[in-house]
């Protein structure tokens, strides 16, 4: 696959901008804010995220970017969804309609879209799908066929299951309780729904061990896959070295990277997930 | 021949990535004529910790990164060449394990191309953890600074890099100036640990007192010796402590984690407050 993703030298750069929060709206167990940031919808690519910075923390809080408008009222806006798990998030999450946050983006580099028509698998589970949707209507935009499915525990933390069907050809929604869709998680069900599929190219978006069980999945049916990992990144701007990603270079080398800067969206079969930690940390 | 110092804003070693991403944010001119420390140089390329490496705490973070960067043949080839095009003035620190690699590197570096001068890491929270040489006494890092000095012309400023511990600092400070060192940059990472135990260094907002505390002992004993405040700078204010304690410079590194234009904006601030002083 062609990778255009443009290098990690600032050729594209990122801006640090003083964002405000346009809108903020409580759906199931996520709150979903729109925020205008100058600059940084203009500059997006699906699979970049931003930094924004939570009053009192010294550490940034990464987002994914859920959706880009290029106009509205507000002029162009970005929607990021946040799952209230620690202070940060929690702080976040509060903010009204007015609030100014300190935000920089877009940061990372993004998937890397096929040159042709071809048919693509999305994979998301949990807030963390949210890149997939602004990637589908990308590849939609393409002329690729897109199936999405969309994963999570229950039915409060499915992330715009009912939205999805506006630019993929086929949606799958999965729970693991069952509460919604077919029971199950994302590896129990991950062959079959590649195999259906039929594609040739595979990207995936959520906790490390979906994001592995969805690189293999591809790996075996000779598909290209493209994970966007989600880990702690104290900076998000690749300057503190923080967020290490244990990858195999093409090369064949054994690197650690940058999980900001050099992802967070990587090759699936380049990532060594035995020395990847499963846990989120502690940047909460 | 007295070698030019730095300031009066620089940036903190480690924290300004190999500086291509600092240079979005660096400000209209991009990084040129900003004095920037690199990340520490190693002989042998080093891929740095386990995760995590950083750790948010209540006023800053508790960090160990374990040095990752390309080993000096691979900065001397491409990060270094890149850092002098975009015009910084380039203060490379390096950090050994012996006295030996301490005197190699500094060897090497000044037959570089661009380097303005070097920054000796002889005091990281640490050492043992990091595999570097380990400084327990004043005269531990005043060798190490000898040796370096030996290696690298006097036209050019060498800094220490020392550990504020206040009850060590004017000795330290003392024994480095003696041994050559141009300047003393007061201080690393307190010593720390994460909530798990293991070993690390405490940065950011939270250090600031106590860094402050070390300059003022420092400049007290040793008027005569050049120091630069390092810990918790992020505007004019926390800058302006350490220059009215006696600071020649200040670096600036946790904050440019929280937010990459800090040193942009401080530059201009101090830029501005001069002009106004003048007039």
């Amino acid at each position: 696959m062609a990778d255009e993703r443009g290098p990690v030298d600032g050729s594209h750069p990122s801006v640090h901008v003083d964002g405000e929060v346009v809108a903020t709206k409580r759906v199931g167990g996520y709150r979903h804010l729109t925020l205008t940031a100058p600059g940084v919808p203009e500059r997006f690519r699906a699979g970049n995220f931003v930094a924004v910075s939570v009053a009192g923390h010294v550490a940034r809080r990464a987002l994914w970017v859920h959706r880009v408008r290029a106009s509205s009222a507000f002029g162009p806006t970005l929607d990021v969804v946040v799952e209230a798990r620690g202070s940060g998030t929690t702080w976040l999450a509060a903010q009204p309609v007015g609030a100014r946050i300190a935000i920089t983006g877009p940061l990372g580099r993004p998937f890397a879209l096929p040159k042709v028509a071809v048919s693509c698998l999305l994979v998301g589970e949990g807030y963390a799908a949210a890149p997939l949707f602004p990637l589908a209507e990308r590849l939609r935009e393409r002329g690729c066929a897109v199936s999405l499915v969309v994963s999570a525990p229950d039915e409060a933390h499915l992330l715009s299951a009912l939205e999805a069907r506006r630019s993929a050809r086929s949606v799958t929604v999965l729970t693991a309780d069952g509460s919604v869709g077919q029971r199950g998680t994302v590896a129990d069900h991950v062959a079959g729904l590649v195999e259906r599929s039929d594609a040739d190219v595979v990207y995936a978006a959520g906790p490390h061990a979906v994001l592995r069980s969805v690189a293999a999945a591809a790996e075996r049916a000779g598909a290209w896959s493209q994970v966007a990992v989600e880990t702690p990144t104290p900076c998000g701007t690749g300057l503190c070295h923080g967020c290490p990603l244990p990858v195999v270079g093409e090369d064949g080398v054994e690197r650690v990277v940058r999980a900001c800067a050099e992802g967070p969206v990587v090759r699936g079969d380049r990532i060594r997930w035995d020395a990847l930690p499963d846990a989120l940390g502690q940047v909460l | 021949m007295s070698a030019q110092l730095p300031g009066p804003v620089m940036v903190a070693a480690g924290c300004g990535g190999t500086g291509r991403e600092l240079e979005p944010y660096a400000g209209p001119d991009g990084l040129a004529g900003l004095d920037l420390v690199t990340r520490s140089i190693t002989l042998d390329a080093r891929a740095g910790g386990p995760g995590p490496r950083v750790v948010e705490v209540p006023g800053g973070l508790v960090n160990a990164v374990g040095l990752p960067n390309p080993g000096l043949e691979h900065f001397l080839a491409t990060e270094l060449p890149w850092l002098v095009r975009a015009g910084a003035r380039v203060f490379v620190s390096i950090a050994g394990s012996t006295m030996g690699e301490y005197a190699d590197l500094a060897r090497r570096l000044s037959r570089a191309p661009g380097v303005a001068g070097l920054e000796v890491n002889v005091g990281a929270p640490d050492e043992v953890g990091a595999a570097l040489f380990e400084v327990r006494e004043p005269y531990h890092s005043a060798s190490v600074i000898a040796a370096v000095r030996r290696e690298f012309p006097t036209d050019r400023p060498v800094l220490a890099k020392l550990r504020p511990d206040v009850s060590r600092i004017v000795e330290g400070a003392r024994s480095c100036h003696e041994a050559g060192a141009s300047a003393v940059v007061v201080g690393n990472a307190v010593p720390a640990a994460f909530p798990d135990g293991r070993a690390g260094g405490l940065s950011g907002p939270a250090i600031a007192p106590i860094a402050l505390r070390c300059v003022a002992e420092v400049h007290r004993a040793l008027p005569a010796v050049p120091t630069i405040g390092c810990g918790g700078v992020h505007d004019l204010r926390s800058a302006g402590a350490y220059l009215d304690a006696g600071a020649s410079a200040v670096q600036v590194g946790t904050a440019l984690l929280h937010d990459p234009t800090t040193v942009a904006r401080l530059r201009a601030a101090l830029a501005l407050r001069a002009l106004q002083e003048d007039a």
